[in-house]
């Protein structure tokens, strides 16, 4: 069914009995011509850029929840290519012109919204750290504007610009950032692949990978076992545990990272805005709760909920930056199992086992790219190579030496 | 969450600076490969379940610990003096 306005208005006319299912949901075949394991954003849109762009039809993505039911619906929302590495920079520059067609591409509303995105400064260092960021994003062909002090009071007269502590000396404005409906990129992907013919099997989690002779056959689940001569590993938080399965060690430690959401309020703050001095950043959902988030809780967790000293760090930087955001109550918190590599930066790979490859490593960057990663992932799957736009997403590119350090903090697993 | 340093007892968690994985205190010999040093420095078992890392009392004693501990459940279950391991 294709989803349209004549259709919302002739489907209200008749008892809304038309619809069905977004997707079917098939049990699993015996055997695949490729097998994606994780139902979440950067599998789902792995298996739909197979079928649609490399014609591969006959695949299967293993979820062992439901769909989007990890890191896809546990984010922050945010879309963005504000990038300045090599590597880097044309990776989110080719996501966010995926997520600019998005809606069309898949006829589904993922309420993709440019509102803009704001990152502030607050030293004469900063703001000539925006500006180089903002050249490498304009060579880059994305759009950035270097603004002044006036400019973000007259955009954002919230803010606390007569503070002493960390006063706001202008920003950088992204203005094709923004948010898009975290679930409905999920949704929308997973009904695009099951059009195509994706079978999109639930609650079955993968126990094995079976290898032989350094070739991999296909997978064990709770659902049984099946064959294939590709499989791929999109599991987010628990890389680690999907890896061990074909005896791999990643360059990976699984944190938790914490958001916040407020009780629904009028629009009060139409773009995202991001400190620059407590890394803490903030949207309103189109609900009208203001969804924002800081910094990992920096120890390795599998707990998806964090700790209250981190919490409170979230709060002051909030009442630091808007102190009116005092006036509002958190609704919730909650956490989500964030694949740390060394570095900061993702990976996109073969591994030494033909016909197994890995997409992991997303740190708390994992939303804005998942169309770009699927993207990319299925090239790699379907063709043995790897994208043009993701070269440099080595696995082992900490053995080599070629590290992607974004944040220019060290590569060190407890830095990012 | 609470640390028990062995100098100190329980304190808060925002005394100590999380420094990772026990596997950095496995240093390769002189006559180490890359790939000890790959398994030293990057690559982790990152376990969902219990855990052994180091952890700095930063802003109590000093000292550095190797702190047993489930990801899982955030529940701390021990700890040891990094300066009382043999070789590290």
């Amino acid at each position: 069914m294709r989803y349209s306005g004549l259709k919302v208005i002739t489907e209200g006319l008749f008892g809304n009995k038309g619809w069905g299912p977004a997707w079917r949901n098939p049990a699993p075949k015996a055997e695949y011509d490729a097998i994606i394991i994780g139902g979440g954003g950067h599998g789902l849109s792995t298996a739909y850029y197979l079928a649609k762009n490399h014609g591969l039809t006959n695949i299967a993505v293993l979820e062992k929840g439901y769909l989007g039911s990890g890191n896809i619906g546990r984010n922050t929302t945010i879309v963005r290519a504000n990038y300045y590495m090599p590597g880097n920079s044309e990776f989110y520059s080719h996501s966010l012109k995926l997520w600019e067609g998005l809606e069309a591409e898949l006829n589904y509303n993922v309420m993709h919204s440019q509102r803009g995105q704001l990152i502030l400064a607050h030293s004469d260092g900063q703001r000539d750290t925006l500006a180089r960021r903002g050249n490498a994003m304009i060579n880059q062909g994305d759009d950035a504007e270097l603004w002044t002090l006036d400019q973000v009071k007259d955009f954002a007269p919230y803010l606390d610009f007569a503070q002493t502590r960390f006063p706001i000396y202008g920003g950088l404005m992204h203005k094709r950032g923004g948010t898009a409906r975290h679930d409905a990129v999920a949704w929308g992907y997973a009904r695009g692949a099951d059009r195509r013919g994706v079978d999109l099997i639930q609650n079955c989690e993968v126990t094995g990978i079976d290898i032989e002779n350094g070739v991999v056959k296909g997978v064990q689940t709770t659902r049984g076992a099946i064959r294939a001569k590709k499989v791929g590993m999109l599991v987010a938080g628990r890389s680690s545990q999907v890896a061990a399965m074909a005896g791999m060690r990643l360059p990976i430690e699984s944190h938790v990272l914490q958001a916040f959401v407020t009780e629904g309020l009028k629009p009060i703050i139409d773009s995202v805005i991001s400190f620059g001095m407590g890394h803490f950043y903030i949207s309103q959902s189109d609900k009208g709760g203001l969804v924002f988030g800081g910094d990992l809780d920096f120890y390795a967790s599998y707990a998806a909920r964090g700790n209250l000293p981190m919490v409170e760090h979230v709060m002051e930087a909030a009442m630091t930056l808007m102190p009116m955001i005092g006036r509002a109550k958190v609704l919730r918190s909650w956490g989500g199992i964030m694949d740390m590599s060394v570095d900061g930066s993702p990976i996109i790979d073969k591994t030494h086992i033909e016909g197994l490859f890995v997409d992991a490593g997303w740190n708390y960057g994992g939303f804005k790219a998942a169309p770009a990663s699927g993207w990319c992932m299925a090239h790699l799957m379907a063709t043995g190579e790897p994208h043009e736009v993701a070269r440099r997403f080595r696995l082992d590119r900490f053995r080599t030496g070629h590290v992607m350090d974004e944040e220019a903090t060290g590569s060190q697993h407890n830095l990012h | 969450m609470r640390i028990p340093c062995p100098l100190c007892g329980s304190r808060d968690r925002r005394e100590f600076y999380y420094y990772g994985s026990e596997d950095y205190l496995k240093r390769p010999s002189d006559q180490g490969s890359i790939d000890d040093l790959d398994n030293q420095l990057f690559l982790r078992d990152n376990p969902a379940g219990v855990t052994r890392d180091v952890w700095y009392h930063e802003a109590g004693c000093g000292a550095w610990m190797v702190v047993t501990r489930n990801t899982v459940s955030h529940e701390v279950l021990g700890s040891e003096l990094v300066a009382k391991k043999k070789g590290a």
